[in-house]
């Protein structure tokens, strides 16, 4: 069997702070298939940046990787030099950014931008210029041959982010990580994106680690899921499973507030009660016992494990054990 | 960019004309003879009524600064009151002293002030980091005529490491009597573009592109020079415009302090004798290289940054 | 970074006001009092800063020169200040045509070279204090024009104006409530940090004699009869100058520290 396009497992990242250690990853493990689209679901807060700063090891200089390992397509990321990782972003893995107002260089063209991040293919630069052409028109922009040359503030911010695609999948990745690509976008620049996104990967073929707080945009692209609180990955599963019947109280409460699944109208939106712990100062049991509607004795004395549970999921939840164990 | 351009020197043209019919304003509403204004009490009888016939004082207000324009732009200037010789000769031969100045201090400011920026951005915090902010902000507050005063003082007079007076002969004798004037304008300048420098570099460090540019394996030199100082130095090649200006200012109390001659002196000593055609002159001629200084910066941001030359279209 | 560097300014400033003030009492000779057989004594119980070329006392002319930078540069200020906002004001309010014209008056004269500046007025009224202060306010006056410019074209359209103007609100009450108050606390800091660049300004004409007349004793003309004789002595130079590098230093370090307490994310040294 091939190996995974990514392989997270037991990651724990902490930053050190004025405050204190911060530890902002805890025991996360996730993986991608080849080919696989896979979602990470989750509020602010929950980690989300930080797992992609350390799949990239773009990190700030005042976090530490404490433990774990991060392997692209069987390459250990952490036993890496900077030199050959650096080799390696833009080209086995590459990623898509939240903002395509600010995500590109204002004072480069997309031409020369998209011919830059070319430098590890051989070729001249009318071959270079070729490919960047011929990647433009397959995210559908219209007229590559001349909008080349413009700047980035001559385009609008979806066809930004189509540039922003182009460029992540010019050189067919392992692996494209998406920052919530299209939560800066209003809904049917959003749909369209999507879209694309599975048109192009269904012609590449690469894997996406698809990050967004959207549900519905999260059950419409992705195979699996993983959903992540302040700093763990509590569930994981196939899209289907998960979405239908959570097992992790913090996934049925995020699917019962999502505006777009409400059975009756009501004046109030719901919510969930209660704020994210305080990550430098972690309580002793399970990081979301406070609130929780479903806590129990078990909840407050250690942090759960993370349970398997049947057809491939898993639950960080006492209560998924409690399913397990006979 | 060349729409960009000629909009530009289009403005800086309106910008010089306004110059001198403001000159010329200035000349003609003075109270009493406006020739003995322009010539100064000293003049001799027949260059006053050459110049009554030649400026046709008789003529309506608007012909006189019809003929002030075109005697302008043909170079004439009129003439020193005491040697007769064309302002414009004169101000030309001693242009260059004052140009090498100003350059001077440019470049001490730009070598010295560039390094200093990137550094300090490099190592925030730093000692370096933090005396380079406080002299920053202390070199350029104190008035550069003290600044040249004190180092001719302890440079020239006391310690005898340079000369105190004139520009030199022959070219290296020529940068030696330039060392002293030009550091003493260009110190304010180093720390105030370091600080700038640096300013920029950390704000521009942080945005959104440059980190883009790094998770596409983007190697470090080129996503510095690139990605970040492309448009770091934007800010500071404003700065530089703007500089020129106030170094003019201070190019006149270099040469006054240092004896050097150029224009400042020039113009200083014209004051003191009542030799008018020449102070006119010289506004004259610094306005215009001013408005073109400030024009090249103009258009050397607007070749660099994309978004000005668009701004402006729309 | 700053508050040190503020408390030292502020600490200036203080002393430099002070000083003004009680210069009778501070300055123990007079400023203007001839006595040519002392001329070029160095510093002593005497005289503290020594005395200058007709043997005048140089601490006691510094002293009373701090009453001249000081009235001049805060007087020029504020008379820049109230040519400069009224001007605004017009640029914002007035016709278009009005408003272009005077952008690019402003814009012309903001990075003007000062000394060419001053050189021509001079040329005009001759060397005197009126000189000065023409010239401080040509330099200073259009930051504070296009500061109210901006402020009121910000305010002119909009919806809360409209609303009160068809109520009847007139021009001076839309100008007094909600122009005024908006811009007085940014220009005052802008003010403040041009104080030093007033009092540079005052002292170079000075220094180039084009400024007040002697025997007032401004620091620049201080400085300017101290070079004519600094191969005799340096005591009238140091005299000259350190009172202008104290003042200057003192109002930029106090600008500066304002600024940063009002505007925190403009601070550079972070």
């Amino acid at each position: 069997m091939a190996a995974p396009a990514l392989l997270v497992e037991h990651l724990d990242l902490a930053y050190r702070t004025e405050g204190g250690r911060l530890h902002a990853l805890r025991d996360v493990s996730l993986e991608v298939a080849p080919g696989e689209i896979v979602g990470i679901v989750g509020e602010s807060g929950c980690g989300k940046s930080s797992l992609i700063q350390a799949i990239l090891r773009l990190m700030p200089t005042n976090a530490r990787i404490e433990r774990g390992r991060i392997a692209l397509a069987g390459t250990d990321l952490l036993q890496l030099d900077p030199e050959a990782m650096r080799k390696l972003r833009g080209d086995r893995i590459s990623v898509v950014f939240q903002d395509p107002m600010t995500a590109l260089n204002p004072v480069l063209s997309i031409g020369r931008q998209m011919m830059d991040i070319q430098y590890r293919r051989s070729g001249g630069q009318a071959a270079k210029r070729a490919r960047a052409v011929e990647m433009l028109r397959r995210v559908r922009l219209p007229d590559p041959e001349r909008r080349l040359n413009q700047f980035p503030h001559e385009f609008s911010g979806g066809m930004r982010q189509r540039i922003a695609i182009a460029m992540a999948l010019m050189a067919e990745p392992a692996l494209l990580i998406a920052d919530e690509p299209t939560t800066a976008l209003d809904a049917t620049l959003e749909l369209a994106t999507i879209e694309l996104l599975k048109t192009l990967q269904r012609e590449i073929g690469c894997a996406i680690l698809f990050v967004s707080h959207h549900l519905g945009v999260i059950a419409e692209l992705c195979d699996r899921v993983n959903v992540m609180y302040a700093g763990e990955v509590v569930e994981t599963g196939d899209i289907r499973s998960v979405f239908h019947n959570p097992r992790h109280p913090y996934t049925q409460r995020l699917l019962a507030c999502d505006p777009a699944r409400m059975a009756e109208r009501s004046r109030r939106l719901p919510t969930i009660p209660g704020d994210l712990p305080d990550l430098v100062n972690l309580p002793t049991g399970c990081v979301f016992a406070d609130r929780c509607p479903a806590v129990f004795e078990p909840c407050r004395q250690a942090p759960p494990d993370f349970y398997p549970l049947a057809g491939d999921r898993a639950a960080r939840c006492y209560l998924a054990r409690e399913e397990v164990a006979p | 960019m060349l729409t960009y351009a000629a909009k530009r020197l289009g403005l800086a043209v309106a910008v010089v004309a306004v110059v001198i019919a403001v000159l010329f304003l200035m000349i003609y509403i003075i109270p009493g003879d406006p020739l003995s204004v322009a010539l100064g009490p000293r003049a001799n009888p027949a260059l006053v009524e050459a110049l009554r016939q030649r400026m046709g004082l008789d003529q309506p207000f608007y012909i006189q600064l019809l003929r002030f324009y075109s005697s302008v732009l043909t170079g004439n200037l009129g003439n020193d009151v005491l040697s007769e010789e064309p302002v414009l000769n004169i101000i030309l031969t001693l242009l260059p002293y004052t140009l090498a100045l100003i350059f001077g201090a440019m470049s001490w400011s730009i070598l010295i002030g560039i390094p200093l920026g990137c550094l300090s951005a490099m190592y925030p915090g730093s000692l370096l980091d933090r005396i380079t902010a406080v002299l920053s902000v202390s070199v350029i507050a104190v008035p550069a005529f003290v600044i040249a005063v004190y180092a001719l003082l302890v440079f020239s007079i006391w310690l005898r490491w340079f000369p105190a007076i004139g520009a030199g002969n022959g070219f290296l004798d020529q940068v030696y009597h330039l060392v002293l004037p030009s550091l003493a304008l260009g110190l304010g300048w180093v720390g105030y573009i370091a600080r700038m420098l640096r300013a920029s570099i950390l704000e521009v460090q942080g945005e959104n592109h440059v980190r883009t540019a790094r998770a596409f394996g983007l190697s470090e030199n080129k996503v510095i020079f690139d990605y970040v100082l492309r448009i770091a130095v934007l800010p500071t090649l404003t700065v530089l415009g703007i500089g020129i200006g106030q170094l003019l200012s201070s190019a006149v109390f270099a040469e006054i302090v240092f004896a050097r001659p150029g224009i400042g002196k020039l113009v200083y000593d014209a004051i003191l004798t009542r030799n008018y055609p020449i102070v006119s002159g010289t506004v004259l001629v610094t306005t215009f290289f001013f408005v073109l200084v400030n024009v090249v910066a103009d258009l050397m941001i607007a070749w660099l940054d994309p978004r000005v030359r668009h701004g402006l279209q729309r | 970074m700053s508050e040190p560097l503020g408390a030292v300014g502020l600490v200036l400033v203080v002393a430099v006001v002070l000083v003004a003030i009680f210069a009778g009492v501070v300055a123990r000779h007079s400023p203007i009092a001839l006595a040519p057989i002392d001329r070029f004594q160095a510093p002593s119980e005497a005289h503290l800063m020594g005395t200058d070329n007709l043997g005048r006392d140089l601490f006691a002319r510094v002293v009373y020169g701090s009453r001249i930078a000081l009235s001049i540069s805060l007087g020029a200020t504020l008379l820049s200040l109230l040519l400069g906002v009224t001007t605004g004001l017009i640029a914002g309010y007035g016709p278009r045509w009005l408003d272009n014209a005077l952008l690019l008056v402003f814009d012309a004269l903001k990075s003007f070279p000062t000394v060419m500046l001053a050189l021509a007025l001079v040329t005009l009224v001759g060397p005197s204090l009126q000189a000065v202060i023409l010239v401080v306010i040509i330099s200073a006056a259009p930051s504070y024009a296009r500061m109210a410019r901006t402020q009121t074209l910000s305010v002119r359209h909009a919806e809360f104006v409209l609303a009160e103007r068809s109520l009847g609100a007139g021009s001076g009450r839309i100008i007094a409530t909600h122009i005024l108050p908006n811009i007085i606390g940014p220009i005052l800091i802008v003010a403040s940090m041009d104080i030093p660049v007033v009092v540079a300004i005052e002292a170079g004409m000075s220094f180039l004699g084009l400024g007040v007349r002697p025997p007032t004793p401004s620091w620049g003309s201080i400085l300017n009869d101290g070079f004519s004789y600094i191969r005799e002595s340096p005591w009238p130079v140091i005299a000259g100058g350190l009172p202008i590098i104290i003042t200057t230093l003192g109002f930029t370090f106090l600008g500066e520290a304002l600024r940063d307490t009002f505007d925190p994310k403009r601070s550079g040294s972070r």
